[in-house]
């Protein structure tokens, strides 16, 4: 398969998760995933998004979210960047822990993590920070 | 369209909110809130959720049915779930949150649980 990328960028607010999502929804197919693993894939895109806008950006809309999609040769890679200031990803509780499970939010890392086989953090050289999500076949 | 309609009925003492659409962040996991808020304040404390038609759930709204649970119970009343898709039972699951929740397959099980 050739490998081809998508690029977009979004402003940091919310109406535009489901931008990114139609995106990836088209770029999930034309990569050559079933409907469960889009299923998946479609989930952990919106969620990294979502806190790439609310937590990374605070929801400033002067600040953009760059979304980059890879179709791979054995899967697929998303990185969503930011502009934020970045965080720690070891310091978020486990939401599936009795203490934690009727908290109202904290369950977005644990879904990426849930549908993706790779999740990792990284702060961008040029300032702001990126999460690299992939999904092998 | 909106992102999510909440159709509002009565059965006996029991408010069941047919729910079709999505449950994400932004306005459909609002509506929800704002759904359960409002009968609340009314005092319809005994809800039915029925999310037959919802093909999509976020963390939002997950945390927004995490809510409505706790603030329902905290009122002394308790909230069902009817009608999870397969989908939705997985997320549940695999969050834990499906031993939290009480979920029936059926109308009628669901309404001849509620205390």
């Amino acid at each position: 398969m050739t490998e081809q990328t998508t690029r977009l960028v979004l402003p940091s607010h919310i109406e535009a998760v489901a931008d990114a999502a139609a995106a990836v929804t088209d770029f999930v197919k034309s990569c050559g995933f079933d409907e469960q693993a889009a299923f998946g894939i479609d989930m952990a895109l919106r969620e990294a998004v979502t806190n790439a806008m609310v937590h990374g950006n605070q929801e400033d809309e002067a600040k953009s979210v760059e979304v980059i999609f890879s179709c791979l040769k054995d899967g697929l890679e998303i990185e969503v960047r930011d502009q934020g200031e970045g965080f720690d990803p070891a310091t978020v509780p486990d939401p599936t822990e009795p203490a934690n499970v009727l908290k109202p939010s904290g369950r977005g890392i644990f879904l990426m993590r849930t549908f993706m086989d790779q999740v990792e953090w990284f702060a961008r050289p040029e300032g702001g920070t990126a999460v690299r999500m992939v999904k092998k076949f | 369209m909106a992102e999510l309609s909440i159709r509002e009925r009565q059965a006996g003492d029991i408010t069941v909110l047919d729910m079709d659409g999505r449950i994400t962040i932004g306005e459909g996991s609002v509506a929800l809130r704002s759904a359960v808020r409002r009968l609340l304040e009314e005092g319809k404390k005994n809800i039915l959720l029925n999310l037959a038609g919802v093909g999509y759930i976020d963390s939002s709204g997950i945390g927004e049915l995490v809510s409505s649970y706790t603030a329902i119970n905290k009122e002394g009343g308790q909230l069902k779930l009817l009608s999870l898709t397969q989908k939705l039972q997985d997320l549940l699951t695999i969050t834990k949150l499906l031993t939290v929740f009480d979920a029936y397959d059926t109308e009628a099980e669901a309404l001849s649980n509620f205390k």
